[in-house]
């Protein structure tokens, strides 16, 4: 299926193509985000979400088709990339956080190593992320003393410190115990709701989904079955598929 | 309901059942401790006899300054004596800045000075000289006090090294200065092995940790050139490239350009220790997970940024031990230059030997090198070993 671009998309992708040699994971995605959305991506597993929104920010190569972010086509320039790069932030499954620096290093790196803060400013900023995402008190601990709720909202608050327009979530919550699901879905729905932040995220929180995306995309094998508001996907699929997959997630 | 909490219990104990439990659990156990108990007194009364009653310590102590300083001439010696005191001063003060790992270091070169200066007291190298070296350990622990004070910036100190390392080079060699040359043909005996084994340390390093992300670069030119190199190297003994460096070298030099021989020797061995510098750095590299580089590509931090931050800092420190028992065997391996002609530690010892009034004193010479090389790796294992410690290896 097809959508039309408008003006205020923010992110645009055409006609998206991968491949990992011969296996086809990326069948021809089109999407486009506007500024200020929260879109959720859900499908079975190795239907393809994670390597489309790496290509957003670049970590994947897509081989056919156009993805322009923030009025930037990506292309193999290594300026555009390192510019789209410092414009996303990406929370990953397994956190990546860095083990050798403290959580308040981690997150005041990038900012000064990339966009060139003083250590103070970097710092300030740090510890106010810190306070947003309710965990102050950790900043001059290692990742490795926390717990896995505490290291994803550690790295949540890591992307935020570069001031991103985007925001990428690869099943945020998948590698979490159950009772700290929670905590990093709650810091999520903050970032939704009070800033605006433009969200791509893909997680099979149904309950996160119902309450804050704006559009729900369904993958499976590649393509984009369907997209809709919440509402919609849950309670008038328009695929069979869909109905199928949901019917398996909610049990 | 609530469980009573219970303390652990104790798991000390007193000598006694210490001995029994870990010592005398069997028969069996009992006389192995028993013969080997016998074996190591035996040994001990041996080697303190023969040190004390039958040795020959004239021969060490009659050329001391030949083993510590080879054929450097004496009225130069200030030099080297301006050097030592840098040393010391800096040792000590950045092992009270810095604290344990760099401790361990600065002890041993107290250690090493105590030593010396207990065979010049015994040699006839005067009372002056003796002295000297013992203000030398004592500027060691000196430093530490200052330093422990915390006054000193880590930056200055970091600075003085390497000024100091420039410093040093200039005044034992006194090029591009206003005091005269020595040249290095007369370097020699512990200070050659010493200069040796700290430039080849510091330059192998930085040029192996390249040659291991060259192996790993996205540009094959560098890859190819990278492994060619580490693979070259590794398939070639030390006493070769010695060779290769000290006779081959000159024919494809043009013919103003004279290096000299210890220079061609470090630069031998810094080329042989990077090959395997490299090999160690890439398995640590190889450890780092690929979420590490995908998050800071993420993050927007560019190729180089994320080996300096982040790859790098967690590969290092996984390959401390490694490196630490490399840089072990470079400090050993400094002996084979002898046989590009050149007098370190052991050459010396050998020359020494060959004066028909050293005949026979094979054991006091070879004891005397024996202990200066000993002393001196085991403070590099026991620094690695804090090292580890302070670093975290395996826990963080
Ligand atoms: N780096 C890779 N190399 C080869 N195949 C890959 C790679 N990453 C993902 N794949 C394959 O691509 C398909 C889609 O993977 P992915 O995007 O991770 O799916 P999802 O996130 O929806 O579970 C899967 O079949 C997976 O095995
Ligand atoms: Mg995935």
């Amino acid at each position: 299926m097809t959508e039309s671009a408008g003006p205020t998309d923010i992110i645009v992708a055409r006609d998206v193509h991968k491949w990992f040699g011969q296996l086809h994971v990326l069948r021809g995605i089109d999407l486009s985000v506007a500024a200020g959305e929260v879109v959720v991506i859900f499908g079975a597993s190795g239907s393809g979400k994670s390597t489309f929104i790496r290509t957003i920010n670049r970590l994947e190569e897509h081989q056919r088709g156009q993805i322009i972010v923030d009025g930037i086509e990506l292309t193999n320039d290594v300026r555009n990339i390192a510019a789209i790069r410092s414009e996303i932030g990406m929370v990953f499954q397994s956190f990546n956080l860095f083990p050798h620096l403290t959580v308040l290093q981690n997150i005041s790196l990038a900012p000064m190593r990339v966009r060139k803060w003083s250590r103070s400013r970097a710092e300030t900023v740090g510890m106010q992320l810190l306070e947003r995402v309710g965990i102050p008190e950790q900043a001059l601990k290692f990742p490795g003393q926390l717990s896995g709720g505490q290291q994803q909202r550690v790295a949540i608050a890591r992307a935020l410190a570069m001031q991103p327009k985007i925001m990428l979530f690869d099943e945020p919550t998948s590698a979490l115990d159950p009772e700290m699901i929670s905590e990093v879905l709650d810091v999520m729905k903050g970032l939704a709701g009070e800033t605006g932040m433009t969200m791509l995220v893909v997680t099979h929180e149904m309950g996160f989904a119902r309450a804050v995306a704006n559009r729900m995309v369904f993958f499976d094998e590649g393509q984009i079955v369907e997209i809709g508001p919440p509402r919609q996907i849950f309670e008038d699929p328009q695929h069979q598929r869909t109905k199928r997959f949901l019917s398996q997630i909610l049990h | 309901m609530t469980a009573d909490v219970l303390a652990p219990p104790s798991t000390s104990v007193d000598p006694v059942t210490w001995l029994r439990r870990n010592l005398f659990s069997s028969v069996i156990s009992s006389v192995v401790t028993l013969l080997v108990a016998a074996l190591l007194v035996w040994v001990a009364i041996t080697v303190g006899r023969w040190a004390v009653e039958e040795a020959r310590w004239d021969v060490v102590t009659r050329n001391l300054r030949l083993f510590l300083i080879g054929q450097y001439p004496a009225d130069q010696a200030w030099r080297l004596w301006g050097s030592l005191l840098l040393l010391s001063v800096l040792a000590g003060v950045s092992a009270g800045t810095f604290g344990h790992t760099i401790r361990v270091l600065a002890v041993s070169i107290s250690a090493i000075q105590a030593l010396l200066a207990a065979a010049m007291a015994v040699s006839p190298v005067g009372p002056l000289i003796t002295i000297g070296m013992l203000a030398n350990a004592a500027l060691v622990w000196a430093g530490m006090v200052v330093g422990y004070r915390g006054s000193i910036p880590r930056r200055a100190i970091v600075a003085a090294w390497l000024i100091s390392i420039v410093v040093i080079f200039l005044l034992i060699s006194g090029a591009a200065t206003p005091i005269p040359d020595v040249s290095s043909n007369v370097w020699g005996g512990l200070l050659l092995t010493i200069l040796l084994a700290v430039v080849g340390i510091i330059l192998s390093f930085p040029l192996g940790v390249l040659l291991a992300l060259g192996r790993r670069s996205s540009l094959p030119a560098v890859r190819l050139v990278s492994t060619a190199y580490i693979e070259l190297i590794r398939g070639v003994p030390l006493v070769t490239i010695l060779f290769m460096a000290d006779i081959m070298l000159p024919f494809f030099l043009p013919g103003e350009v004279r290096i000299d021989r210890v220079m061609r020797a470090m630069g031998g061995i810094t080329l042989f220790s990077a090959a395997y510098v490299a090999e160690n750095v890439r398995g640590g590299l190889q450890a780092i997970p690929t979420g590490q580089i995908e998050a800071a590509d993420a993050l927007g931090l560019r190729g180089w940024q994320t080996n300096l931050y982040i790859v790098l800092p967690q590969a290092l420190r996984s390959v401390i031990p490694a490196n630490v028992g490399l840089f072990i065997s470079l400090l050993k391996d400094t002996t084979l230059v002898a046989i590009i002609g050149l007098a370190e530690l052991l050459g010396i010892g050998q020359s020494i030997l060959a004066q028909p009034d050293s005949l026979g004193a094979h054991l006091e010479v070879f004891a005397f090198v024996g202990v200066i090389f000993f002393v001196l790796c085991y403070a590099m294992s026991q620094a690695s070993y804090r090292l580890e410690r302070q670093l975290g290896v395996g826990t963080r």
